[in-house]
């Protein structure tokens, strides 16, 4: 990375108006999210006699009446059953279309290039309605789904997420695969290794900051949809932990207290799992070549 | 096989069977799970937008009406101006405030200050919250009766709620959390300028302004054009923010918005939300070919 | 491009050869076929193995998803397995939901919102249950679960009437009267301010709590009928009926709490809580927002006052919520079995033994358990000469949340331009009732 451009040069007034701004600019950037964590750990009879802007009234039970309203155990379960796969399985065909697309120089490149991405950036409202009519349309025998169709299923939900995240998968991996040497793929040609092998066992391993970083992304994206898990699934013992949200916002009754015990409970998985791939992140992530 | 394979490592021609099939495989299925799920109910979209379904029953209750939702929704949808409106705002407020930032603070932290890392964690940790969970830790913030910023300004400004305020509010949320995204992507970017270049310019004398003007700016223009893009496209899909305040109306009339009130609940004017939806894809497609000419060019 | 054909094929009559040949077709492609083993199973979640009987529940607050279990314990026909949707997700995926296999039982609103499913052929003809429930409602509750058809296809469980609520220690405390007319109310609302009160609370956030006030100034100015022949797209909305409503609107918004269309009706009801304004025209859930106890028995309503002296007061809107049966439930035996019970006054009873903010639709609920607030809106309702539902249960809802919303929040935005909002209304109730 940068290592040369600062030597030689005395401590600069610049400096230290970068670091003001800089620590100005990340406590503003907190502020939000301690303000909503501040006020899950108060009760609300507290604050709605002394208002937001007050100090006491500190307890927890907000975290655990959350809990239990959201239905917080059945909800994480079943957003690491659409999660899990529909990850996996978005790297798993992005990274063999990038291999392909990274180590052949086919005429139709440049065209699945351009299906691949560009259907990431297509507005999610605009195919709401045929995807839905596609799963209706698409019968299963009743012990598969309850439903008689793939509506109502996990399947539908992780087909469509991985449908939808693909696109931005391949282009980054693409790029990432281009920047390996080509030595390494040639060399293990020369042991007789076939496409498969060249793919899983040379390319992928190196793969892995740019698989985590995508990861990374992915697992936020996935987890924070709610869009397609309730357009696609009537089952409210199914929907994901984005639906536990929706539940303590109530029909009859807000409790903002609560609301935000729930917030905070809902961002604590993706902020895990940003901490732990974070260092991977800037790393992987490769958008085009700079190269000069 | 394995001999003329390896003379000529990159002739498709010279694939055997099996790996030829490999080849085939790995493409072909991921491209039939895109074209199918997103490319066929695109072009469906298309062509419902010429109909009058409710989106209820058969083909054969369809009736085609040619351009009439079109002329509606232009001419006979009030909320339709403002939602192009809002759009536009929303667009040129992104790229001017929160992408510009974001690139600024990409290119501050991409260098060796202490700390760098946890700025880096600051800035990006709104982007793993859901649009929808912003609006709502927000929500605490702009309350027009119990919020933050009224009780410590000691005003009653209905932040939310007044259509010539609400919107600006919604972008400052909004920007909170593009801003960490862009600085990301940006930072990603930087990381592959060779650090030659630098030292070169550093060589030569030149000020840090002046070397990221001139040498790393220039090099830095595919990634540009990609961040350029994501704004376009992050504008134009705004959806969940507004969703979740009021369903997009009151002066946050998004297009995403008023496609999803037409085609979801009982509302069922299918055809109607469809012609809108495709207006959207219509203006997405042509930032979608602005980039990929862009991505070609490079691949060349 | 399979999708684009396949759209069509229909979700509701089952064109099963087509569907098996498409099915065949996405297999054969591997595309779906691979995710299905990948899946991570969809086990069923609702529990739709056995014989039970599945009920879909909208009823996802606290409160009300008690009273719906208590309800369903009372069912001695075999076991009932609920399915609890939050209710702004079931509203907003109704459509998909009853036509991608819905649960044989679900609850629903009455009016229009269930004729149109009705004709449309998503939800069962429960006639049959009706000869056996029907003594034991009114002939305006069988109206209200009557198709276009004249067959039945809803069972009522209770209503909630609208009105002008207030707090009584307030009011006494300040020597305030309940008006009688319009009169009155600018009167009472002039001292209010007088007082350092918001007079009318108001908050219209979600777009349809203001439907409530635009209801009642049209069933007082214009009476009932009209109502329905406006809610029916038979009368214009640029008409000078029309207009007269919104005028009087108009006299009326200056005593309204300010910058309502960015505070949720609950936020407005607190208002009504803290004493800091004075009455709130909203429906009678309105009391869940009250904590239980003192403060919740200090509520009180009044009808909204009288206009127009040849109309009188005599209409009052009070929606019904109640049940409907899937178009082919999985197990129609039970489910006519279970709607059966829905419609007795026991099954009724269960439900307002723990929700009390609602009247029993039934004619033998058990009215000896009623607060004092139950009491008198049961009198109000008994007393009406007719029942309206509420704008976006009486009119198309596709021109109730995409036309209606907008214009009432335009208006209470910019009152001052009557005819212009007026007429874009019937333009565009003119694209959607098909002109």
């Amino acid at each position: 990375m940068t290592t040369v451009h600062t030597r030689g040069r005395p401590v600069r007034p610049a400096r230290v108006v970068l670091r003001v701004f800089l620590t100005v600019m990340a406590l503003g950037w907190l502020f939000p999210i301690a303000w909503a964590v501040y006020n899950s750990l108060r009760d609300f009879d507290y604050t709605s006699v002394n208002g937001y802007f007050s100090f006491g009234g500190f307890t927890f039970d907000n975290y655990l009446e959350a809990w239990t309203r959201g239905n917080f155990g059945q909800t994480f379960y079943n957003t690491a059953v659409i999660v899990i796969p529909s990850v996996l399985i978005t790297l798993l065909l992005a990274s063999s279309v990038g291999f392909v697309l990274a180590r052949f120089s086919f005429p139709f490149n440049l065209t699945l290039l351009a299906l691949f991405t560009a259907a990431n950036l297509l507005p999610q409202q605009a195919l709401l309605v045929p995807l839905f009519r596609l799963f209706l349309n698409v019968e299963l025998p009743y012990e598969v789904s309850d439903s008689g169709s793939l509506y109502d299923t996990y399947v539908a939900v992780i087909a469509v997420n991985i449908a939808f995240q693909t696109g931005f998968c391949t282009f980054v991996l693409s790029n990432y695969m281009k920047t390996l040497p080509k030595e390494l793929t040639e060399a293990a040609l020369v042991d007789g290794a076939g496409v498969l092998r060249q793919y899983w066992q040379v390319v992928l391993p190196l793969c892995r900051p740019a698989l985590a970083a995508l990861a990374t992304l992915q697992i936020t994206w996935v987890y924070n949809d709610f869009f397609w898990a309730v357009a696609f699934m009537r089952t409210g013992d199914k929907l994901p932990v984005t639906s536990s949200l929706q539940n303590l916002r109530g029909q009859f009754f807000t409790d903002y207290n609560l609301l935000s015990a729930g917030s905070v409970i809902v961002a604590i998985p993706t902020l895990v799992i940003f901490f732990l791939l974070q260092r991977h992140l800037r790393a992987g992530l490769t958008l085009g070549a700079t190269k000069g | 096989m394995t001999r003329r394979q390896a003379r000529r490592p990159k002739q498709v021609r010279t694939l055997s069977g099996i790996d030829r099939l490999t080849v085939v495989l790995m493409v072909a299925v991921p491209t039939l799970v895109v074209v199918g799920l997103v490319w066929g109910p695109a072009l469906a979209t298309v062509l419902l937008s010429f109909t009058d379904w409710n989106g209820i029953g058969n083909l054969a209750d369809i009736n085609m009406i040619g351009w009439e939702n079109y002329q509606n929704a232009t001419t006979n949808y009030p909320p339709f101006g403002p939602a192009v409106q809002h759009n536009v705002i929303w667009l040129v407020v992104f790229f001017f405030g929160p992408t510009l930032l974001g690139m600024v603070l990409a290119v501050m932290l991409d260098r060796e200050i202490r700390g760098s890392r946890v700025y880096q964690s600051i800035f990006f940790m709104p982007v793993v919250l859901s649009l929808a969970l912003v609006g709502f830790i927000w929500q605490l913030i702009y309350s027009r009766d119990q919020g933050l910023l009224n009780t410590v300004l000691g005003t009653d400004t209905d932040w939310f709620g007044d259509p010539d305020i609400n919107l600006w509010a919604v972008l400052v949320a909004a920007g909170w959390r593009h801003t960490g995204y862009i600085m990301l992507l940006y930072l990603a970017g930087l990381k592959a300028v060779d650090p030659a270049l630098r030292e070169a310019a550093a060589v030569d004398g030149a000020g840090e302004v002046r070397t990221f003007l001139r040498v790393i700016w220039p090099v830095m223009r595919p990634v540009n054009i990609v961040i350029l893009v994501i704004t376009v496209i992050e504008s134009l899909r705004a959806f969940d923010i507004a969703w979740v305040i009021n369903k997009g109306r009151n002066g946050l009339e998004l297009i995403s918005t008023l496609v999803t009130q037409n085609v979801i609940g009982e509302a069922s004017r299918v055809g109607f939300g469809s012609a809108l939806a495709t207006i959207m894809i219509a203006f997405s497609t042509v930032f979608i070919v602005i980039y990929l000419v862009q991505v070609m060019r490079e691949r060349r | 491009m399979r999708s684009p054909r396949s759209f069509g094929v229909g979700g509701v009559p089952a064109l099963s050869i087509q569907r098996r040949t498409l099915l065949k077709g996405m297999l054969g492609a591997g595309a779906l076929a691979g995710l299905a083993g990948c899946g991570g199973g969809d086990g069923d979640g609702g529990g739709g193995g056995g014989g039970a009987v599945t009920f879909g529940s909208n009823w996802s607050d606290e409160v009300p998803k008690n009273a719906i279990a208590a309800m369903m314990k009372g069912f001695s026909g075999g076991e009932v397995s609920i399915n609890t949707v939050d209710h702004n997700s079931f509203q907003e995926n109704i459509n998909n939901y009853l036509q991608g296999g819905p649960d044989d039982v679900f609850g629903w609103f009455a009016g229009y919102r269930m004729r149109f499913f009705a004709e449309q052929g998503l939800v069962g003809d429960i006639s049959d249950v009706w000869s056996d429930i029907g003594s034991g409602f009114s002939e305006a509750m069988k109206q209200q679960s009557t198709g276009s058809d004249g067959k039945q296809y809803f069972v009522p469980l209770y209503y909630y009437p609208w009105a002008v609520f207030y707090r009584k220690s307030l009011w006494q405390e300040r020597g305030y009267e309940p008006p009688a007319t319009m009169d009155d109310l600018v009167a009472l609302s002039k001292r209010m301010q007088g007082d350092g009160l918001a007079p009318i609370a108001f908050g219209d956030s979600d777009g349809w709590p203001a439907m409530g006030t635009f209801d009642y100034l049209n069933l007082r100015i214009n009476g009932y009928d009209f109502h329905v022949e406006l809610m029916a797209g038979e009368k214009p909305w640029n008409s000078p009926e029309v207009k007269a409503v919104f005028d009087a609107w108009r006299e009326l918004l200056p005593y309204h709490q300010p910058d309502s269309l960015g505070r949720t009706w609950q936020e407005a009801a607190q208002s009504l809580l803290r004493k800091e304004s004075g009455m709130y025209t909203i429906g009678m859930f309105m009391g869940q927002q009250f904590p239980e106890g003192a403060e919740r028995d200090d509520l009180d309503f009044f009808p909204f006052p009288e206009i127009d002296p040849a109309i009188g007061t005599d209409a009052i809107e009070a929606p019904i919520d109640g049940f409907m049966m899937s178009a082919r439930p999985r197990n129609e035996d039970d489910a006519r079995e279970l709607l059966r019970y829905l419609g007795t006054a026991a099954a009724g009873d269960a439900y307002l033994e723990v929700d009390p903010n609602n009247i029993g639709a039934h004619d033998d609920a058990d009215t000896g358990g009623y607060n004092a607030l139950q009491k008198k809106s049961q009198e109000l309702v008994g007393a009406a000469k007719s029942i309206s539902q509420f704008l976006d249960r009486d009119t198309r809802p596709d021109f109730a949340s995409t036309v209606m919303i907008p214009s009432i929040q335009e208006f209470i935005r910019n009152p001052n331009d009557v005819d212009g909002l007026t007429k874009s209304i019937e333009d565009q109730k003119a694209s959607i009732f098909g002109g």
